[in-house]
């Protein structure tokens, strides 16, 4: 969904260790110069710590990042680049503005000291005034940040990052500290960011929502280690996840909206590999792009097409891989067409008796779809 | 009434220029103290928190070996600059300066410590090297807590007296404060003097403290 186009980025080469008596961070991970890259994680698996290796603030850590092309850290080679030499713009859960200036002066402080022409956030232009208009702040300027509401600090804070001109932005949990109303206030915000800006985004959350909703690509963390990575849709879709990432199994699929049936309040969402209908969505506008999570517990499997079903959406499919979950269940990959993945999770028992196996044609039977938000 | 200003002028002028000469050294060392562990960071603590409970008279002892005629700092600052040190105006800002100098380093430790550190790291991912940091964020963050110290290193440097005594001596007209001016009238028994003069002191530092509390408690 997000596609910031053609221009060529160099990938963020990320080799780093931290070795701390109670703690140990090891990660060898090379991740796009562009979209978002979500790092998500259990409490303790290393996502802050990461996020503050690759800000140069870990004065422990050692091995090698190089970002754009840029090398910011080399231990071999005696390389370390402080944190304020390193083009690139935080934001931090909570306690993110200084208190002791204005909004505006905030959005100075970096600005000033990182001039625009370093040839940092490159595409959009990054002028005050813009970028406040972007994310709604204009209004709120020579307020101090103690009289902001926690979504407009969070916002106010990431226009600063941004007005630093970083080529990488990093995202610790942005909204952890705010409740669901603010959190539905400022993800639209981010994803305009995500599809404005060419900036690499680096988002820690512990929120599969936001994950689904934001990330282009996916790094699970457990133990301080890379526990997998790659692309959202396929990483979700693999079967060999460690348990307890998520909820439950499921996939998040891209797609548009191609019609809308007000009568039925439904929305026909177009996916590479096929249409689903969900409840309609908002705004249910012709071409609207939009991400579905479907959670492997609501896809069941048929033989044969069935018929006289209360289920909307049906799909034939192809068995490409299965795995166990727990004991009682199987979780299998279903090829929707066009390399598209859903994963469905049958008991045992069914699984054998149908004789569900790698290979088998079948359908999909889909109880339930979400639209990320 | 002449003599009772004077002192009293005498006394704020020292305690001002005392607490104004140890402002920096202070609030470095606080900064330093207020950081993660260091090597020898325990015995600078300590060191530096000596004078609250060493007798000040003991604490003006050593003053008067360090800067006495005879003292290795004393006699080369005579015998360089000409600086006349112990039993001058002098030895009370340098006596003064010394006792306040560990109530300062404490307030202003403790309103660094209260700084989060993050906003120091935030203004580091901005582009603020660690100095420009410091003087843009993480100080003026710790200012009112370093203005509540200031005062109190004020207070106690014009009620300061042991370590006074011992390296300035009572001469009147040069180194007599609020405190020596009140021992010095009881020992002459000219009580209606004392009085003024206790009077004075109580009415300074009762305005000092109630101006320290009152920054330590209203939040920024």
């Amino acid at each position: 969904m997000s596609t910031p186009s053609t221009t060529s980025a160099e990938p963020i080469v990320a080799q780093l260790r931290v070795a701390r008596p109670d703690f140990s961070l090891d990660i060898a991970l090379t991740f796009p110069g562009r979209g978002v890259t979500a790092l998500f994680g259990q409490s303790g698996s290393g996502k802050t710590t990461f996020l503050r290796v690759l800000a140069g603030l870990e004065p422990a850590a050692s091995g090698f990042l190089s970002v754009n092309g840029v090398v910011w850290l080399d231990s071999a080679r005696g390389i370390r680049l402080p944190a304020h030499r390193r083009a690139l713009g935080c934001v931090f859960q909570d306690a993110a503005l200084f208190p002791h200036l204005s909004v505006r002066q905030n959005l100075d402080y970096g600005r000033r000291r990182r001039p625009t022409n370093g040839g940092g956030a490159r595409g959009s232009a990054l002028d005050v005034g813009g970028l406040c208009e972007l994310l709604g702040i204009g209004h709120l300027l020579e307020r101090r940040p103690q009289t902001l509401s926690g979504g407009e600090r969070q916002r106010a804070a990431i226009a600063r990052a941004l007005l630093a001109s970083p080529r990488l932005l990093l995202l610790d949990e942005p909204l952890a500290a705010l409740d669901n109303a603010r959190k539905a206030e400022i993800l639209p915000y981010l994803e305009r960011l995500r599809d404005t800006l060419e900036i690499p985004v680096v988002y820690v959350s512990h929120s599969h929502a936001e994950v689904a909703r934001l990330a282009d690509y996916l790094v699970l963390l457990a133990g301080g280690r890379v526990a997998a990575a790659g692309p959202l849709a396929e990483t979700l879709a693999r079967l060999d996840l460690p348990s307890g990432f998520f909820d439950g199994a499921g996939v998040v699929l891209s797609g548009e909206v191609v019609a809308s049936d007000v009568q039925y309040g439904l929305s026909t969402v177009a996916f590479r590999g096929g249409v689903l209908r969900v409840a309609r969505v908002q705004p249910d506008v012709l071409g609207c792009k939009l991400r579905l999570r479907v959670n492997a517990a609501d896809v069941s499997i048929a033989l044969r097409p069935p018929e006289g079903t209360s289920i909307v959406n049906i799909l034939p499919a192809r068995i490409v891989a299965e795995a166990p979950d727990g004991c009682g269940h199987v979780l299998l990959s279903l090829d929707l067409g066009s390399g598209t993945l859903l994963t469905a999770r049958v008991t045992r028992y069914s699984c054998d008796r149908l004789s569900l196996a790698p290979g088998l044609s079948i359908w999909a039977q889909v109880k339930a779809v979400a639209v990320a938000t | 009434m002449g003599e009772t200003l004077h002192i009293t002028l005498f006394t704020l002028g020292v305690a001002l220029a005392g607490t104004l000469l140890v402002a920096p050294p202070a609030i470095a060392l606080a900064w330093a103290l207020s950081r993660s562990a260091w090597r020898g960071k325990s015995v600078v603590e300590t060191l530096v928190a000596l004078p609250l409970v060493v007798p000040p008279v003991a604490t003006g002892l050593v003053l008067l070996k360090i800067f006495g005629r005879r003292g290795w700092l004393g006699g080369f600052l005579e015998d360089t600059l000409g600086l006349e040190i112990v039993f001058t105006w002098r030895a009370v800002l340098i006596a003064t300066a010394v006792m306040s100098f560990p109530l300062f380093v404490r307030a202003a430790r403790v309103a660094f410590e209260e700084v989060d550190p993050r906003h120091n790291e935030a203004a580091r991912t901005l582009g603020a090297g660690p100095l420009d940091a410091f003087f843009t964020v993480t100080l003026p963050l710790a200012s009112r807590g370093i203005v509540a110290g200031a005062v109190l290193a004020f207070a106690r440097a014009l009620g300061e007296f042991g370590a006074t005594v011992m390296i300035a001596g009572i001469i009147p007209g040069e180194t007599v404060t609020l405190a020596l001016g009140i021992y010095h009238h009881v020992q002459l028994g000219e009580d209606d003097e004392a009085a003024a003069l206790l009077g004075v002191s109580a009415a300074l530092a009762f305005a000092a403290l109630w101006l320290s509390e009152r920054l330590v408690r209203k939040p920024a």
